[in-house]
Formats: structure tokens, C-alpha cells, sequence
């Protein structure tokens, strides 16, 4: 301990000689300066990692027309990026010159969410079971990954073709990369949109 | 009235446990820390449920603010050296060892090749100041950003692809910033985007 106590001093009377010195240091601008950098080092770390998405993006080389994976009408589930925040989604594609039926919504819960959700309400299922089995059983991280990706491979399930107008910011595209994984939708694609959906969406921009 | 005697007592405390918790936690905040690393401009990154960390080593980081400038930072001040060589021989200018130095210490910069030179003569604080965040050509007559991704991957081979933009950035800024990358064969990356709460509790 810094404090030596002296109990020898009061005894026997003053003893000749040199003068005891105290040993007792005042601590307290240690402590500040202990605090000080505390603060220096706690405002200038980050103790949070920034999270990251991956995304994996088609390859440009051109794939020959037979090799090319065509999306069944009846999968495929097309959203549209529009601005101010708006999505535009449909299903299927152009079958006996009808247009397929467009919808407008946005980013609530409520709103593309619900709809993911209905579409692929047999994976969502199953994935909710799978995560009540992780907690019982204690899984793996691993396996229960390995499983998840095996539900969301699921033949049956939608695939989700994303496409961005030009008037779509950035948030947009985050967003709806995120209702993926929270619907559990294992396949989708961002496209370039072609003037076809422009024409669909027009009725709605006005 | 009979006056309440009160015993003097120093208001000295010992000052020692208090000292010994600030320095314990000052270790732990030393040995935890790593820096904030300095940014050329102020990105709001859009919020996702996504938990994946960033990895810490061989990343190359593409930050886009909301005009649409775009910067770049490799790690590794090796790396650095080699790239910036890499990329002086493809335009021609030739960098001195001096040059070549201050570069490696730069974490992330925004300026085209040809005020490379000017933008390394600076001091540090004046590399900061907004009107040297120009922003490196990423339009098809002049894309060099596409020199600066395609060089990073000959000088580091295991590097991964982070893109950090702002949410308000437009949506067309961000495809040409993945056209140029697949037209590099570059089909991976990692978009960094800041934390939001998974709901969990779904209705169906």
C-alpha cells in the first residue's frame, strides 16, 4: 500500500536526527490522469465491428442459352425498386399477352414482408421448426446452417428476381436484401429492369 | 442551545483503489482498442439484421458517399507500396520512395492518378479537407477505379471486397460500381452495413 503507517513516531518522543518524511503521495492526479486516457482510448475505439451482407453476383461470361437456368412462371416473383421508397412486386411473367397483376407496397412490415412471407410460408415453417429443434437439441452452428440452406433450396419455394430503378437509393437495395434472409427466401438475383417493367410500374409513378 | 460536537475527520480518501481501477481499466481499453479508422467523408451505412463481421485482414474497402464519390483503401502498408507502383507504371508516373511511403499510411483516398502526386505532397490534416475528396473516375472513359480494384487483387490475391455506401446514395452510382467489379470477374463482396434487430417475433 502506498500509506506507511508511522505508529514508531508518537512512542518515543522525538528522535534526533533526520526528519521523517511522510510517505504518503497524493494519488488523486494519477487518477485523473488514469481517467484521462480511459476517455481518450474509450471515444477513440470501436468496440463494435461494422456488420457486413455478402452477396454474390452473376458471373458476366456468357452462358450458353441451353445452360442458362430459366425461372418457372410460377416461381418466380419479381420486385420492383421504385422511388420514394416504393416496391412494386408481382408474380410470374407475361403469359398469353397478359400482364401479370402489379402491386405497390413498401418496406414496412406490413408491407413486401407479409407478402415474402405468404409466398414461402412452407419454408418459413419449417425453418421456425428447425430453430426450435437448435434450441432443445443444442445443434451446431454449422449443421443447423446446413439444414437451413437444405429448406430454402426447397423446389417448390419462390424465387425472387430484385430489380432497381434508377430512382432507388441504396437503402432500398439493403433493405430488400435483408427481407430475403429474414423470409428465408434462398434464391434471388438482382437483374438489370428492363423497359417492360417500366411499363408495368408506369400507371403508379403518376 | 448546546452545540453538537462533531469529531473532526480529514476529508483526505485514499486516492489508491480508485487509481488501480482507472489503470485496469485503461489496460483493458488499450488492449481491446483498435483505432477509428479515419474516413475521407461521413457514410451513413443503411441498417440490416445481418451478423456477419467484417474480417480484419485482406480487405480492400470501396466507401461511395451520396454524390457518388468514390474512395478506396486497401490494407497492409506492403501492399500499399506495391499497388501504388502497380498503378504508377499503368499511367506512367513514377513515384520516389518518399512518395511511396507516405502513401503506404493513407487509409483511404479519393483522388485521380494524375494529383496523386500533388495529394501525397500534402500534410495529413490538409488530405482531409473536403475539396481534396474528389472522388476517383469510375465512368467508363476513365475508369480507374477499375486499375485500383484490378491491381489490388494481382497484389493480394486473398483480398475481399467490402462496399461501404451511404443509403442515400442513388441506385445507378452503385450499379456501376458492381458492373466494374464483375466486369473483373469480381462476384463476391461484402456490403457493410451497420446493426438492426432481427424481428424474431413474426405473425403469421
Amino acid at each position: 500500500m502506498a500509506e506507511v503507517s508511522q505508529e514508531s513516531q508518537g512512542k518515543k518522543g522525538k528522535k534526533k536526527g533526520a526528519k521523517k518524511v511522510s510517505t504518503r503521495i497524493d494519488f488523486t492526479p494519477m487518477v485523473d490522469l488514469g481517467f484521462l486516457l480511459i476517455t481518450f482510448f474509450m471515444l477513440t475505439t470501436t468496440m463494435i465491428k461494422p456488420q457486413t451482407m455478402e452477396i454474390a453476383m452473376p458471373s458476366k461470361e456468357k452462358v450458353a442459352d441451353e445452360e442458362q437456368t430459366k425461372v418457372k412462371s410460377s416461381r418466380a416473383v419479381t420486385i420492383i425498386l421504385g422511388k420514394d421508397n416504393k416496391v412494386f412486386y408481382y408474380e410470374g411473367t407475361r403469359e398469353n399477352d397478359i400482364d401479370p397483376k402489379v402491386e405497390v407496397t413498401d418496406f414496412s412490415a406490413k408491407g413486401i414482408r407479409e407478402f415474402l412471407i405468404r409466398k414461402n410460408y412452407d419454408v418459413m415453417v419449417k425453418v421456425e421448426e428447425l430453430k426450435k429443434e437448435k434450441a432443445v437439441k443444442e445443434m451446431a452452428e454449422e449443421e443447423f446452417q446446413k439444414r437451413k440452406n437444405e429448406l430454402m433450396g426447397d423446389k417448390k419455394a419462390p424465387i425472387v428476381i430484385i430489380k432497381a430503378t434508377n430512382e432507388a437509393s441504396y437503402k432500398n437495395l439493403i433493405d430488400v436484401l435483408d427481407e430475403m434472409a429474414i423470409c428465408n427466401i434462398g434464391r434471388y438475383a438482382i437483374v438489370d429492369i428492363t423497359e417492360y417493367d417500366l411499363e408495368l410500374i408506369g400507371p403508379f409513378s403518376i | 442551545m448546546a452545540k453538537v460536537k462533531l469529531p473532526r475527520k480529514s476529508t483526505a480518501i485514499d486516492m489508491t483503489a480508485m487509481c488501480d481501477v482507472a489503470f485496469l481499466l485503461l489496460t483493458f481499453f488499450m488492449l481491446t482498442s483498435n483505432f477509428t479508422q479515419k474516413e475521407p467523408v461521413i457514410v451513413a451505412t443503411p441498417s440490416s439484421i445481418s451478423e456477419i463481421k467484417i474480417p480484419e485482414r485482406n480487405i480492400m474497402t470501396v466507401l461511395v458517399d451520396r454524390s457518388g464519390k468514390v474512395f478506396f483503401g486497401i490494407d497492409g502498408q506492403d501492399k500499399r507500396i506495391e499497388l501504388l507502383q502497380k498503378m504508377g507504371e499503368a499511367y506512367s508516373i513514377q513515384f520516389s520512395d518518399q512518395e511511396l511511403k507516405e502513401f503506404s499510411v493513407i487509409n483511404r483516398f479519393g483522388v485521380p492518378i494524375q494529383q496523386m502526386k500533388a495529394f501525397l505532397a500534402l500534410e495529413s490534416e490538409e488530405r482531409d479537407l473536403q475539396e481534396n475528396a474528389i472522388g476517383i473516375p469510375s465512368d467508363s472513359t476513365d475508369n480507374q477505379f477499375k486499375n485500383w480494384v484490378r491491381f489490388s487483387r494481382i497484389v493480394n490475391p486473398q483480398i475481399r471486397i467490402a462496399i461501404k455506401a451511404d443509403q442515400a446514395t442513388a441506385y445507378p452510382i452503385i450499379k456501376n460500381v458492381m458492373n466494374t467489379m464483375q466486369d473483373l470477374n469480381e462476384n463476391r463482396y461484402n456490403l457493410i452495413t451497420s446493426l438492426e434487430q432481427d424481428p424474431e417475433k413474426l405473425t403469421f
